[in-house]
């Protein structure tokens, strides 16, 4: 079946079929491949594994039922109207202004604009903001889920109070703590900025309070009481193994409350990447795992912009991680530990938090699972052991830390789930920003000069220009900006609302076939602040 | 110093000269720098001016007409290379205020003659101007103006769009309802205007200095003493900040600084090549404020700008630059402008681009100019602010400063354009940059009455806002105060409210109807927390005599009482109009309008002796005030003190502290502002939310409501109430307005102005503050007078009004202002008798209309007759209001 005829669609949304689709299976087409026959595989870049493929099938053919609903129904076609398209686009945008004080803002961050646009359902990308309170500094992060979205939620809600704490100094960790023994109140460390839909689980809250205290008290332990300082990479190196080492851990001891326990086993056998960028003064630190990206926006001196990566992906299109995972096993599975570009043949992302499938030895598998709930014992996907299985771990969620010092010329920073990356070349997401950031100003601006000009040929072209930026503007936001291209862009670069509106008003359970979900932030750089950091010396 | 002039001013000549406008900025060059920075500064003067555009050397130039010569001028950069060089060199007379019209009527005529009296050409061409209207409302607000030029003495008149399309037949005139002409506008080069004046001054024994910044300001003891220049320091008395937008910059630099609310914003117009038959150099100037533009001849072409909506503000850091430099020119935001003006002038499509000009102009919280003497540092003065009207203000704004420094204060009022109208409340950047983004639209809206700014407010509130506003007040705003205007009820279309813009009767008449009524018959609450409170103490009877000699009326009253008086100056005018509580023998309780919050601490500081018996505090703050108004505010207040309010226990004008409800330390004073009985509550604010909600409780069966300004406007205005800032100013004194027993002047006591009213009383006055009850207006028909028409006696203009509102229950509409009486044969004015007033027959002007007035110099008696009659009682009465 010749995939486009499915644009023509009309927005079904059957409320059974996405309960089937997005619970009863583990069916997640982004890292960890499940493919039907039916499926036309042009959007998906991977090759199916054809063992994996048929237990992870849905129990009941959707694909079927939709091509009977197809037969009942003359196919027709169904646009959304442009404000329809707009509040699908606008759903999850949140933007963050960093506030000033007379009139000026001190920080290096200006604000962010974030958003994002699901294709799974329910989607399984996150994203955290946060302004750490006791050390300057703010953390943002987009993480990448698969295999269900357990390990992303709980990596966004728990993974900055564990960067946190480890940039915080010896006696202010003494002094939470001991707040903590003499029940006084805790000092903040996060200020969240948080759209209203990114929730956190309440019913965890305590048993990831109980993980990271445990955490906290070890790290003061360590120390011998003479002030270090701290160093921002080693923090958020030690933050993330730590993190992914407590999501092990709790679903190994298990939870009494059989909610809670059947959540961190949830959480331990999805597994999420994460791309976090901690930006204090002209300090910038980026820390990934996996394969989301974070791209500089740098604009030369003679106003066009250019893209800066700031991380590397971990996946087989890097040499130097294929080097490592050979390094990392006996020789013998060199042809095995990779294979069609995965890990063992199933997992894209060669880093990344839980997926303890990848982690645990066999034994410990078999063990978790047995004495676990039913659900989890139901349930083919963990069941199934990788082939090829001999030397685990396979797996780290080591981050790879880079660090960047800002300069005045770097505008802006692009932190973004790999479902961005896959429709959009970096120059073209990193200019798209830029001139949305600036306006017109930049693109081209109109100068008369020393040509001949008549008034009446200076308002023709300033009445087309106006007519292109009205639509430019008609985003308040960067990242719904780079969606609505992303999504909508034609071959010549510029948004197709007929293609936009095909591609929005997709049935829930084809989405996928066409699109990742998407998550982006942009962060803006305050450039007279950090011009004034680098003029200080 | 003449030879330094001159060689300044060959510069500036070469530079017009040379052919085109893009040449300008190059040619600066060829001065040689070495020798500039060789000249030594004079170590001394009597008065250094900070900045050689046109207000600087405009104020040089009077000061030097009028004999201060010792004067030293000095600029950052060139002389007249700033806004005033980039000025699009129109002078406009039309105004929004009287004072803004005589300004600029002086201008158009110094600029006239300068050329003639200086040998320099500042190309003057009077080529007059036309004010479109797309609307019939802006028709109305062009006809105001128009009655208000013809009165002041400027030509001008309405005409139709066919005569629009004879005077300038290349205008579009098919949209238009109507115009005004005013013939005797002109264009001029500003920049030599400027050289021109400076010329001047310099012959006049001005040194003028160019390439010299000014650091800062020396202070000693709240005196100027000097200013540290980057070529040195000059010693001086008298420091003048004419410095344009980075006026704000210079006040701030002071180590007491001086806050000076200004902002700048870009402005954009437009230079043509000459058209095919080139435009003659007298071609009239055209303002269409619908269009946002406006559009004048230049060297054959044309020169268009104008106001757009989406201003950008710029140097909100405070960036400075020795001179504007080419700023990036902006075609996308001009966009609108240049559509608004093809629209206008169709023919011009084919017409050659010369260039986009950006300039920034620099624009005030309240889009007045700010003249006059820092509240803080004395011997500091400023010119600032033009709000792109700094050609049109420059002679008339300069001389009026001159004035002030020479002789102490203006020959006209200022009070609307005086920097102590502003307090450092305005000075935050934020508030800046969010409100002139505000104001700079504003100078092409439509100004319907009782507008009010939305940006930069709810600075100041009282502890109820937040009480109030659930209750629908609707808020304006006061020297950063919210204060309520009236309040919607429940039922009432809001929205509809919102946009309650028109020169009519507008939507609110009878809410406000609903809260007078209330006041005259039950009774009203209305939060007055923004007026001044001052409280004077001393240890022994120093605050006394002080206070006597600063006030008009007699003080020594028994404790507990309060006295209605002026603050007045020499010249027997009101520098205040307050009422003064005698709380014990040693310590008074002021209470003056919200505005005098500065201006009068500045006047009381400067007066008083240095005494550290004597104390002088802003209590502003510490103060809640409800106003109970209405003949049911006795039970009221006597239900929530158990303590008899009748006026044997509790006589008018009396102050008492007490109980009320469970708050102790309430002042309560048995006066309402408006003539109507009543009490003012002083309540320390922690017990505001208390005291008003008991009020509010037991009121409640007394039928209670809130009221706001508007009703309160409309009782003091029918009872004939003046107050300071609208009627009264600093050039009217106690005798013009009918308050003779209100001055202390047979008491043989000395006090500021003292001198100057009993030579009035014995020559009589030369205006009367006098009501006018309009008799042939139909209120819901008419246009609404507002303040500033004109009043006619028998035909002849005699004076303006000062404020105006409709009376609930005279049922008309009541315009307070001063009459005058003019020489039939030569002008002069002449002495206003009872006679004289009671002898006419008048007229108000309401945008070109007459309409029949009665003259009254006393209130309507019948207004204060509360008792109700025992048959008017119905049931309706025993409703709750």
């Amino acid at each position: 079946m010749p995939a486009p005829t499915q644009l023509f669609f009309p927005l079904i949304r059957n409320c059974e079929l996405s309960r089937i689709y997005g619970t009863a299976c583990y069916c997640h087409h982004k890292h960890l491949c499940c493919s039907s026959p039916y499926i036309s595989q042009s959007r998906l870049r991977y090759t199916p594994h054809p063992a994996y493929a048929t237990f992870c099938r849905p129990k009941e053919n959707w694909w079927q039922y939709t091509q009977g609903r197809r037969y009942a129904s003359t196919p027709q076609k169904f646009y959304l109207t442009p404000p329809q398209v707009n509040s699908i686009l606008k759903a999850n945008e949140y933007s963050f202004k960093v506030p000033e004080f007379d009139g000026k803002n001190v920080s290096s961050i200006l604000g962010f604009d974030s958003n994002q646009l699901p294709a799974n359902a329910p989607i399984e990308d996150r994203r955290s903001a946060a302004t750490c309170l006791q050390t300057r500094g703010m953390l943002l992060g987009v993480f990448d889920g698969h295999a269900g979205c357990a390990c992303s939620q709980a990596v966004s809600e728990r993974l900055f109070y564990y960067i946190a704490v480890s940039l915080l100094p010896h006696e202010t960790l003494l002094e939470i703590e001991n707040a903590v023994e003499s029940g006084r109140a805790l000092l903040p460390i996060l200020q969240w900025h948080k759209h209203p839909n990114d929730y956190f689980s309440k019913e965890a809250s305590k048993l990831y309070f109980n993980s990271l205290r445990t955490y906290w008290q070890e790290l003061i332990d360590l120390n011998t009481g003479e002030s270090t300082d701290i160093d921002v990479k080693e923090a958020l190196i030690n933050a993330f193994k730590r993190l992914d080492n407590d999501i092990s851990l709790e679903a190994q001891v298990g939870d009494p409350n059989s909610f809670l326990n059947y959540l961190v086993l949830r959480v331990a056998f999805s597994g999420a990447t994460a791309c976090v960028a901690h930006v204090d003064g002209v300090d910038l630190h980026v820390a990934n795992t996996g394969d989301s990206r974070a791209m500089l926006g740098v604009q030369e001196e003679d106003g066009s912009w250019s893209a800066v990566t700031l991380s590397n992906d971990h996946n087989a299109q890097n040499e130097r991680e294929l080097e490592r995972l050979k390094l990392e096993h006996p020789k013998n599975e060199a042809k095995s530990v990779v294979k069609q570009d995965r890990l063992l043949g199933l997992l894209m992302p060669f880093r990344a938090f839980g997926d303890v499938k990848f982690k645990w030895s066999i034994d410990l598998q078999k063990r978790v699972i047995e004495s676990g709930p039913d659900q989890l014992n139901d349930n083919e996907y963990t069941k199934f052991i990788p082939p090829n299985y001999h030397t685990p771990p396979y797996l780290t969620a080591e981050p790879e830390v880079t660090y960047h010092r800002l300069r005045p010329q770097d505008k802006f920073l692009v932190l973004a789930t790999d479902g961005l990356w896959e429709t959009m070349h970096r120059q073209d997401v990193v200019r798209i920003v830029g001139e949305y950031l600036t306006g017109m100003h930049h693109q081209q601006p109109i100068a008369v000069g020393g040509y001949k000009v008549t008034l009446g040929q200076m308002h023709g072209l300033l009445t087309e220009r106006r007519a292109k930026m009205s639509s430019v503007f008609e985003d308040q936001n960067a990242a719904t900006h780079l969606i609505r291209h992303a999504v909508g862009n034609n071959e010549f670069g510029t948004v197709d609302h007929e293609r936009l509106s095909k591609m929005l008003s997709l049935p829930e359970e084809l989405a996928r076939m066409y699109r990742d979900d998407i998550t982006i932030i942009v962060v803006q750089f305050n450039s007279h602040v950090v011009g004034a950091y680098q003029n200080q010396e | 110093t003449d030879i330094m002039f001159y060689r300044l001013l060959s510069i500036a000549r070469r530079r017009r000269t040379s052919p085109g406008w893009q040449n300008w900025s190059s040619a600066r060059n060829n001065t040689s720098t070495a020798e500039a920075q060789s000249i030594t500064l004079p170590a001394q003067a009597q008065v250094v001016i900070c900045g050689g555009g046109i207000m600087g050397t405009s104020v040089a130039y009077h000061l030097s007409k009028m004999g201060w010569t010792d004067i030293v001028l000095l600029e950052q950069g060139r002389l007249a290379a700033g806004s005033t060089r980039f000025c699009a060199g129109i002078l406009s007379t039309a105004r929004q205020l009287t004072i803004e019209q005589k300004m600029a009527d002086y201008s158009n005529r110094l600029y006239h003659q300068l050329e003639q009296e200086t040998g320099i050409q500042t190309g003057y061409i009077r080529t007059g101007s036309i004010f479109l209207a797309q609307t019939q409302d802006r028709l109305i607000s062009l006809k105001r103006i128009n009655s208000s030029l013809n009165v002041t003495g400027i030509p001008s008149e309405i005409i139709s769009p066919k005569k629009v399309a004879e005077l300038y037949p290349l205008l579009n005139v098919h949209d238009l309802v109507g115009a005004m002409h005013v013939p005797e506008d002109a264009v001029v080069s500003s920049a030599d205007v400027a050289l021109a004046l400076a010329s001047a001054a310099s012959q006049n024994g001005v040194q003028i200095y160019d390439r010299t910044t000014i650091l800062h300001i020396m202070v000693k003891k709240g005196q100027v003493t000097g200013v540290e220049t980057d070529k040195g320091q000059i010693e001086c008395q008298y420091f003048v900040n004419c410095a344009g937008q980075w006026a704000y910059e210079l006040g701030l630099s002071n180590e007491e600084p001086v806050s000076i609310p200004l902002h700048a914003c870009e402005h954009f117009y437009l230079l043509t090549r000459p058209l095919e038959t080139p435009l003659q150099s007298n071609t009239p100037t055209i303002v269409d404020a619908d269009g946002r533009i406006y559009i004048r001849n230049w060297q054959g072409g044309i020169l268009s700008g104008g106001f757009e909506k989406n201003p950008k503000p710029i140097f909100t850091e405070g960036k400075n630059q020795l001179e504007i430099q080419n700023l990036q020119e902006d075609w996308d935001h001009f966009e609108p402008l240049l559509s608004s003006l093809l629209r206008r002038m169709p023919e011009l499509e084919t017409l050659e681009i010369m260039k986009l000009v950006n300039c920034p102009e620099t624009f005030t919280p309240d889009m007045r100019c700010i003249m006059g003497e820092s509240p803080v540092v004395q011997g500091y003065f400023v010119l600032a602010g033009m709000n792109s009207a700094g050609l049109s203000f420059g002679g008339g704004a300069g001389k009026y400063l001159a004035e002030w420094m020479v002789h102490g204060y203006p020959s006209e009022n200022v009070w609307d354009l005086d920097l102590k109208r502003f307090g450092a409340l305005q000075s935050s950047r934020t508030f800046l940059r969010h409100r002139v983004m505000e104001v700079m639209p504003l100078i092409y809206d439509l100004k319907v009455p009782r507008w009010d700014f939305q940006t930069g407010r709810q600075l100041r509130t009282s502890p109820l806002y937040d009480r109030l506003d659930a209750q629908g007040a609707r808020w304006m705003e006061k020297h950063g105060f919210e204060r309520p205007k009236y309040f919607v009820p429940p039922d009432k279309d809001l929205l509809a409210l919102e946009q309650s813009k028109t020169f009519y009767k507008p939507d609110w008449f009878d809410i406000v109807e609903a809260e007078v009524k209330c006041c005259k018959e039950a009774v009203c609450v209305i939060d007055m927390s923004s007026f001044t409170k001052f409280e004077i103490t001393s240890t022994g009877d120093q605050a006394l005599e002080i206070l006597q000699y600063l006030f008009s009326n007699d003080l020594d009253v028994p404790v507990g009482h309060i006295v209605h008086t002026g603050m007045l100056n020499e010249g027997g005018g009101y520098e205040n109009d307050c009422s003064i509580a005698r709380l014990s023998k040693r310590s008074f309780f002021m209470i003056s309008p919200t505005d005098q919050q500065v201006h009068c601490w500045a006047w009381l500081k400067k007066h008083m002796p240095k005494d550290n018996n004597l104390l002088l505090e802003d209590v502003t703050w510490k103060y809640t005030a409800l106003n109970l108004i209405g003949p049911r505010a006795v039970d009221v207040l006597s239900e929530l003190s158990y303590a008899p309010m009748t006026p044997d226990h509790f006589p008018t004008l009396f102050c008492k502290e007490m109980s009320v409800g469970y708050a102790n330390g309430i002042r309560v004073m048995s006066m309402t502002h408006t003539g109507e009985p009543g009490f003012m509550l002083y309540i320390p604010i922690e017990y505001a939310l208390h005291v008003y909600n008991e009020v509010m409780n037991v009121g409640q069966k007394y039928g209670i409501r809130n009221a706001g300004y508007y009703a309160l406007r409309s009782l003091r205005i029918e009872k004939f109430f003046a107050f300071w800032g609208q009627d009264l100013n600093t050039l009217t004194t106690p005798l013009e307005c009918g308050r003779e027993s209100w001055v202390k002047l047979e008491k043989g006591m000395d006090f500021i102005g003292r001198e100057a009213l009993l030579q009035q009383k014995q020559d009589g006055v030369y205006k009367r503050f006098t009501m006018f009850i309009l008799d042939d207006h139909d209120t819901d028909l008419d246009l609404w007078p507002w303040w500033g028409e004109p009043i006619f006696r028998n035909g002849q203009y005699v004076g303006k009004t000062t404020s105006s509102a409709y009376s609930y229950t005279l049922e008309r509409h009541v315009c307070l202002g001063f009459v005058h009486n003019f020489s039939e044969d030569s002008g002069e004015e002449e002495v206003v008798t009872t006679d004289f007033i009671n002898r006419g027959e008048y007229e108000i002007d309401i945008a070109g209309h007459r309409f029949q007035a009665k003259a009254k110099l006393y209130p309507v008696t019948s207004l204060f007759a509360h008792k109700r009659r025992k048959d008017d009682v119905e049931l309706s009465d025993l409703h709750g209001k």
